[in-house]
């Protein structure tokens, strides 16, 4: 008898349903998940991806140009995010990490809330509620539990709303994700969890991270999981379509790796020339998310000349009203630091606010201190 | 009123809270069937069910991480940590999420969690099951946290913390816990806030502020000082954050001594907190340095060494003497 699992690790491939060279790929058996998706809808699937790559150009010119603080960019993960953001439903709940603008996007969330955050304007930037997705979460896999916890909630309610968590692969080596797993698993939530496997943390490759397939590691919690290719789109919003249908119907939690790139740093703070070959990144526009859509457009006759340059017009005017929103975003208040700390007041705070009020003011009059 | 002991009490609290909002759902190991190990939620399971009384797998950041999702779906968690010194794993998701979630969303999200903490020493126990971690919190913006003495207070305080939209570390003395005392259970939410200490003793020669498992033990410091012919003050803290400094001041504005008693240990914690506002209070009325009884810096000892470390009956006295001049372990006598 030897330990299980230490043998060769079976490969099995991705499930794709769009090859890089724009053919539709079959056998996977998850083509009935895209049935309804007509050449209007690819087209607004590829309009979507074009302008949020749009987005997140403009929003890292603007951190260039000083007028953001930080941006972490999500360039080469549109089709991951705009897959699986466009399988939910409104009243699902989605808790993600800082680099889910693409799904925050499908989500309605505005330009200026997009950005509030990293221009340093506020703690957050969005009503949670108002779009049924927290605002990001910067500690690493954190947002797992709350994810599964929220779910555990819809359950107890009888609803039918699943709740999404999304996370990288670094973040797969983090307790909470672990321990999220394990309290999905035990109290069967309606909860997904989506893995970015981006292939890099920072400067750590995913196998520093895991040794085997991310994938595999939720089997052994008891939870059912596919890897998918994160770079095409209409896999991701299949694969996403079944996990959410399941869970809605009480099958319980689902665990997706989209396997994708991350083209750009981690955030513009980072220079990934430092530890990643450029090769690599050659390798991988190959796969580029759009282009490979665009090719089975141009193949079925939908990327025509006015519906290319309509696309290019709408990223354009959603580019500048991203500018726009972000250099026209008011300056918060002198006394906004002590806001929303309780929801109800705080003597000792309340203390310290009128200390500083006080001390504010005593520039105004000249009158402060002990003169 | 009826005579109930300290962990009754606070079995008694849970329930009303339970029965009054549906939303109020209790997470924690041990804590269903069995009742926790303390069997502070003996019988909530049986009566409310699996899914208002949740036996949570072994993971307290994964028990905090969940009731944040809870609370985010308009759920009152309450949270229970088994002991004071398992609350550590659960570190980052109050400090980084708990408590920061209402400021982060500009108000838009609660977490009016409880989390439910059985704290510090004196009953033999093994290591990690005697802590006193509440200055962490203390010192942490967006938590509030209480900690009670007595069974009146687990009753009402229970309740209140349950019903605060803010999060609550609700610090509970697991030594008094088969203390008894008399419960008036009709004692509405408002008949005495949450946040304001308490004189349990009046005097005027020195105020002994405390809070939790020590407040017992200055009410005996109290009385055997009274057999000396002083007089003491004693004023139970209860909420640790916010403190009420006013009560504390206008005792401190009275006596011109103060004495701070706590197991925890000295190094950053309320005492310094309380030593250092009361002197910017009411430095002119102050006819001594304020004196801290505490536990040592030292990491919590094994039973048999417990008592070395925990503030007791005479360590507190002596203190007493130190603010008064009186001949103590360190010197003085020259004032009397």
């Amino acid at each position: 008898m030897s330990l299980h699992g230490m043998g060769p690790v079976p490969q099995e491939d991705l499930i794709q349903l769009l090859a890089p060279d724009g053919s539709r790929t079959g056998g996977s058996g998850f083509e009935e998940w895209i049935e309804d998706v007509d050449g209007a809808a690819l087209q607004g699937l590829y309009e979507d991806m074009v302008v949020v790559r749009r987005l997140d150009q403009e929003a890292t010119a603007l951190q260039r140009q000083g007028e953001l603080a930080l941006w972490p960019p999500l360039l080469g993960q549109e089709a991951a995010q705009i897959g699986s953001g466009r399988a939910l439903r409104k009243d699902d709940f989605v808790f993600s990490s800082y680099r889910e603008n693409g799904v925050a996007y499908c989500r309605g969330v505005g330009y200026a809330d997009m950005l509030r955050v990293w221009r340093g304007n506020a703690p957050s930037g969005w009503d949670p509620y108002a779009v049924n997705m927290a605002t990001p979460q910067v500690i690493i896999g954190a947002q797992t539990l709350h994810a599964t916890g929220y779910a555990m909630a819809a359950k107890f309610d009888g609803a039918d709303s699943v709740a999404v968590s999304y996370f990288g692969d670094g973040a797969t080596s983090q307790g909470d994700s672990n321990e999220a797993m394990v309290f999905a698993a035990s109290f069967q939530a309606p909860v997904i969890f989506f893995c970015q496997n981006n292939q890099w943390a920072i400067s750590e490759p995913v196998r520093l991270q895991a040794q085997r397939d991310i994938a595999d590691r939720a089997p052994g919690f008891g939870i059912p999981s596919i890897r998918v290719d994160g770079n095409d789109v209409l896999a991701c919003l299949a694969v996403t379509r079944q996990a959410l249908e399941r869970a809605r119907g009480g099958g319980g939690p689902a665990f997706i790796e989209a396997v994708t790139y991350r083209m750009g740093p981690h955030t513009t703070a980072d220079d990934p020339s430092r530890y990643r070959d450029p090769n690599e990144l050659e390798d991988w526009k190959g796969r580029d998310p759009i282009d490979r859509l665009g090719r089975l457009l141009e193949a079925e006759g939908l990327l025509g000349t006015d519906f290319t340059e309509r696309i290019r017009a709408a990223a354009d005017r959603a580019a500048n009203e991203l500018r726009e929103a972000c250099v026209s975003m008011p300056e918060p208040g002198e006394l906004d630091v002590f806001d929303n700390v309780y929801t109800t007041p705080h003597a000792v705070l309340a203390g310290q606010r009128r200390d500083y009020q006080r001390y504010l003011a005593s520039f105004e009059t000249g009158s402060g201190g002990t003169s | 009123m009826s005579t109930m002991t300290f962990g009754r009490a606070i079995n008694s609290g849970l329930r009303r809270a339970m029965e009054r909002d549906s939303k109020v759902v209790l997470i924690g190991e041990d804590i269903g069937m069995l009742g926790g190990v303390f069997r502070i939620t003996d019988e909530l399971q049986k009566d409310f069910g699996a899914h208002r009384v949740i036996d949570a797998p072994l993971a307290e950041s994964a028990i905090l991480g969940t009731a944040v999702g809870m609370a985010y779906r308009g759920y009152r968690p309450v949270c229970e940590i088994q002991f004071d010194g398992f609350i550590y794993p659960a570190f980052n998701q109050i400090v980084s999420q708990v408590a920061k979630l209402h400021y982060r969303t500009r108000g838009r999200v609660r977490m009016p969690l409880t989390i439910r903490v059985p704290f510090g020493g004196g009953i033999g126990a093994a290591e990690h099951h005697s802590e006193s971690p509440e200055a962490y919190f203390v010192h942490t913006p967006g938590l509030r946290v209480v900690s009670v003495s007595n069974p009146q207070d687990a009753f009402l305080m229970i309740q209140q913390a349950i019903a605060c939209d803010d999060p609550v570390l609700f610090f509970e003395p697991k030594r008094r816990y088969h203390t008894k005392g008399e419960v008036d259970e009709e004692a509405g939410l408002d008949s005495y806030p949450m946040e304001q200490a308490r004189v349990e003793v009046s005097g005027d020669d020195a105020t002994l502020v405390t809070y939790g498992p020590l407040v017992q033990v200055a009410r005996e410091a109290a009385a055997a000082a009274r057999e000396e012919g002083i007089s003491l003050e004693v004023i139970d803290l209860r909420s640790l954050s916010p403190i009420d400094f006013g009560t504390v001041e206008a005792s401190v504005r009275k006596t011109g001594r103060l004495v701070v008693a706590h197991e925890a240990s000295r190094t950053g914690g309320l005492g310094a907190e309380l030593a250092a506002s009361i002197t910017e209070r009411c430095f002119y009325h102050l006819e001594h340095a304020p004196e801290r009884i505490t536990g040592f810096d030292i990491p919590y000892p094994p039973a048999k060494m417990e008592h070395h470390h925990l503030p007791n009956l005479d360590r507190i006295l002596d203190g007493v003497d130190r603010v008064l001049d009186r001949r103590n372990s360190l010197g003085g006598g020259e004032g009397h």
